[in-house]
């Protein structure tokens, strides 16, 4: 499809960065090799000492609701991607269980790789972009909440290693996602018991005997689970608290197997156990020492802010789908529009929508801004869990029997928004 | 670029207005809801400051907002490269909020901050708002058969030589015995429905016009709601407010048109409420074990815990499209839809957060210790007033899905 100039920019940029940095001689990982005990690799030549990090976007001290230009670009891209390549493609990828690779090519094609990671290396972003990633999150998510998770998995692996990776692992692990394929990743926080607290992780990481780390424990509902070549996993360090450890596929003690769930089921999710699977000392993300400041709680939070994202992308399809089916559905000698029960849960969902929407605009700002947003984080995700929810149940309701049936979308996103709340990391802003 | 924080340019105003309503608003609010229809004096210096406030070409209140102000460059529309205004709209919004958090029925009887000096900045000659402007302007538009239904009030003026007769009766008047003058609806010619109804300048002891009744009230008691009684009252020709030739496009449009910038104000009302349930409730409910600040899953935390966050995230849904259709206001967007959404939010938010704040507190919620219970019944008519909850839907169901009031009633 066609593409516009910024993200033309982009791909030309990653793609020639990315091919350089990888001729520079960071090996690619094997797909098919086998077990290795510990990961390991070169890293590439002149890396420098320091990681690169993205500072604070400037915005002007004004109460504003407009996008940027470059994000206005931008959305009509993702919309038109949404509109053209995700909503033909959706029905098909939710019956099977994954999403079709040559809908992750033409999505990796869109460059938004390239939009997360900074330019010194081999990106194209300059700033944080909590809002422009917020943005894109509901575009794709219109199009279809389980492709838009698969497409957006990997991001969620490549912006903490932007964020809280050392220099090594930056330039270890960014170049190949800059390439010209779709790398599979993910970030693993969920784990499986009820009353779950992302902050409390029962994954646990043990220093082995011989230097490196062993990893226990279980994630659930993870995206890209069976072709993910690295995973992001909160464990527990004992008294260090939660950290991320870089997993590769393959390696001993790591088992993944599919898991099925009520929605989202393009994004082909899976089980993951951890049985002492051993990493090196580098796999955790970012400096082991303290002053760094490792905080999970970011990552939870812009994890919220995320899925509030795509409660809004799929709540916004819902609206965009019943109005113009109660204009045309005609009982009792006129359309069902006309009458105030069917109006009024209609205008229901756009005022509860509108209102999810700025709650997650705020959030990101906030995110951009470097300010604290953990109470907006979370106020974000409990309106949208709840309100996204009832406009999914409310879009069945809108269809009558019709919207029990696979043959419209509103049951699908039914499925699919219960995921909001229930889903914690897998997606970053 | 998307902003949703409030400027720092603006925070010094919202603190003043703050420290208003906490050192004058508060400490009275107690006292008029149990003296109601007793005169709230200690607002009288506080109606003299917002005139110097207005003189200024500050704005605390409805009185001052105008929704045709010409802007620089005037052509009417948002240069995308100009920065976004955020002028008297939103300062409005935003010193309402703090002035309710205070009291929502001092606020409503701040000497001269009434409706209808609303109707007057909107749609008033510049000779009828400096003949008036000075005076405190109640609006007169409910009767006892037409409520939402404002294009069926049956209150007739008629034109003789050079004064209008107004006759019929008003209720549900806000500041109707304490305002100085009234702006009254009455139609033309009722057989011409909308289009015949226009809004007449009346000032107190004008000959025909009675306060009749002043209404014992469920909530906003420090507020007088007054039914007024037109028996041949004659005004002189001038105070028609806008033109007198019946025209379908214009007139009826003229005066809603007031409600596309109250309805964010009423709205901001609600957050202000709301916002004092759940502060309050939060200072509470703290000294409980088991209470954690600030947490990032309240969900896991105690019930009551939950519950409030599930709260305040609905009052942040409320006050952030409040300021959205505010904002729109300022940056000459058309706002109805999102002037009716921010009412609908926030009517029903309120009533719900005010009542579980009385709830969640027990016994201290319910008693007349606190001022929880208070705000649950003074939260009610924010429901109501200025557009039902039904109307608001009614405007947003009939925009989102297309429909005339004909096919969507």
């Amino acid at each position: 499809m066609r593409l516009r100039g910024l993200m033309e920019t982009a791909i030309y940029h990653g793609a020639r960065l990315g091919t350089e940095a990888i001729r520079g001689g960071v090996p690619a990982k094997s797909r098919t090799s086998g077990a290795s005990s510990a990961s390991s690799g070169a890293t590439a030549p002149n890396a420098p000492s320091e990681p690169h990090r993205l500072g604070p976007a400037q915005s002007a001290d004004v109460f504003d609701m407009r996008p940027t230009e470059e994000q206005a670009l931008i959305r009509d891209t993702m919309r038109r991607f949404a509109q053209e390549i995700l909503r033909p493609a959706a029905r098909a990828a939710d019956d099977a269980a994954s999403a079709p690779p040559e809908v992750l090519a033409q999505a990796h094609a869109l460059g938004l790789v390239g939009l997360a990671v900074p330019e010194a290396l081999g990106g194209v972003a300059t700033a944080r972009s909590a809002m422009t990633g917020a943005l894109i999150v509901e575009d794709l998510s219109w199009g279809d909440m389980g492709l838009a998770a698969a497409i957006l998995a990997p991001l969620a692996f490549i912006q903490a290693i932007v964020m809280w990776g050392s220099a090594d692992q930056q330039a270890r692990y960014l170049p190949t996602f800059l390439g010209d394929r779709f790398t599979p990743a993910a970030l693993a926080l969920l784990e499986p018991q009820p009353l779950f607290d992302p902050m409390r992780p029962r994954a646990s990481a043990v220093r082995s005997h011989d230097g490196g780390w062993e990893l226990w424990g279980e994630k659930a509902l993870v995206p890209l689970a069976s072709t993910a070549e690295w995973f992001a996993v909160a464990a527990n360090v004992l008294g260090k608290g939660a950290r991320l450890f870089i997993v590769e596929r393959g390696l001993r003690g790591l088992t993944i197997e599919p898991e099925t769930a009520m929605g989202l089921r393009a994004a082909a999710l899976g089980r993951v156990r951890l049985k002492g699977v051993r990493v090196a000392e580098d796999a955790l993300l970012g400096s082991d020492a303290p002053e760094e400041g490792f905080d999970l709680g970011d990552i939870v939070d812009r994890a919220r802010v995320a899925w509030g994202a795509m409660a809004v992308g799929s709540a916004q399809a819902v609206l965009d789908y019943v109005v113009p089916y109660t204009n045309a559905r005609v009982a009792f000698g006129e359309p069902i529009s006309n009458r105030q029960a069917v109006a009024f849960m209609i205008a229901d969902i756009a005022i509860e929508l509108e209102g999810m929407r700025l709650l997650v605009h705020r959030a990101a700002g906030r995110l951009d801004r470097g300010e604290r947003v953990v109470r907006q984080a979370a106020l974000a995700r409990l309106q949208c869990s709840s309100k996204a929810m009832k406009i999914g149940s409310d879009g069945v309701q809108l269809l009558g029997g019709h919207g029990f049936i696979k043959e419209h979308p509103v049951e699908r996103w039914y499925r699919d928004l219960r995921a909001v709340g229930v889903l914690e990391g897998a997606l970053l802003v | 670029m998307i902003h949703l924080e409030i400027p720092k340019r603006l925070r010094p105003f919202v603190a003043q207005a703050h420290a208003l309503a906490e050192n004058c608003l508060r400490p009275i609010a107690r006292k008029y809801d149990l003296a109601e229809h007793e005169y709230p004096v200690e607002l009288d210096i506080l109606g003299s400051l917002l005139d110097g406030v207005s003189a200024g070409g500050g704005s605390a209140t409805a009185s001052r907002l105008r929704s045709e102000e010409p802007t620089p460059g005037g052509d009417g529309t948002t240069q995308k490269t100009d920065p976004a205004r955020n002028g008297r709209n939103l300062v409005a919004v935003l010193g309402m909020m703090e002035l309710c958090w205070g009291d929502v029925g001092l606020a409503l009887t701040i000497p001269r901050q009434g409706l209808g000096n609303a109707a007057l900045s909107a749609v008033g000659t510049p000779e009828q708002r400096e003949r008036f402007g000075k005076r405190w302007i109640a609006m007169a538009i409910t009767e006892p058969n037409a409520g939402s239904d404002s294009a069926g009030i049956r209150t007739s003026a008629r034109l003789e030589g050079d004064e209008w007769v107004i006759s019929g009766e008003k209720i549900f008047v806000t500041a109707g015995e304490r305002a100085d003058a009234v702006v009254v609806w009455a139609t033309l010619d009722a057989s011409l429905g909308r289009a015949a109804i226009k809004s007449f300048l009346v000032p107190k002891g004008t000959p025909g016009m009675r306060v009749v009744r002043l209404d014992h009230k469920l909530g906003i008691r420090a507020s007088d709601t007054a039914t007024i009684v037109f028996d041949n009252c004659r005004v002189p020709k001038d105070n028609i407010l806008g033109s007198p030739e019946v025209n379908v496009s214009k007139s009826f449009a003229g005066v809603m048109k007031t409600f596309d910038n109250t309805r964010p104000i009423i709205a901001a009302m609600a957050c202000g409420v709301a916002r004092a349930a759940i502060e309050r409730t939060k200072q509470i409910l703290e000294r409980v074990p088991g209470w954690t600040a600030d947490m990032r899953s309240p969900w896991l935390g105690l019930h009551a815990q939950a519950e409030l966050a599930t709260l305040e995230a609905e009052l942040e849904a409320a006050r952030l499209l409040t300021l959205k259709a505010a904002w729109m206001a300022d940056n000459r967007l058309p706002n109805s839809l999102e002037a009716s959404m921010a009412k609908a939010k926030a009517g029903r938010m309120v009533t719900d957060v005010t009542l579980r704040c009385v709830e969640l507190c027990g016994a201290c919620g319910y008693a007349e210790t606190e001022l929880l219970e208070k705000w649950a019944r003074d939260a009610k008519i924010l429901d109501i007033f200025e557009g039902t909850q039904q109307i608001q839907m009614l405007v947003v169901a009939r925009r989102i899905l297309g429909k005339s009031s004909a096919e969507l009633r």
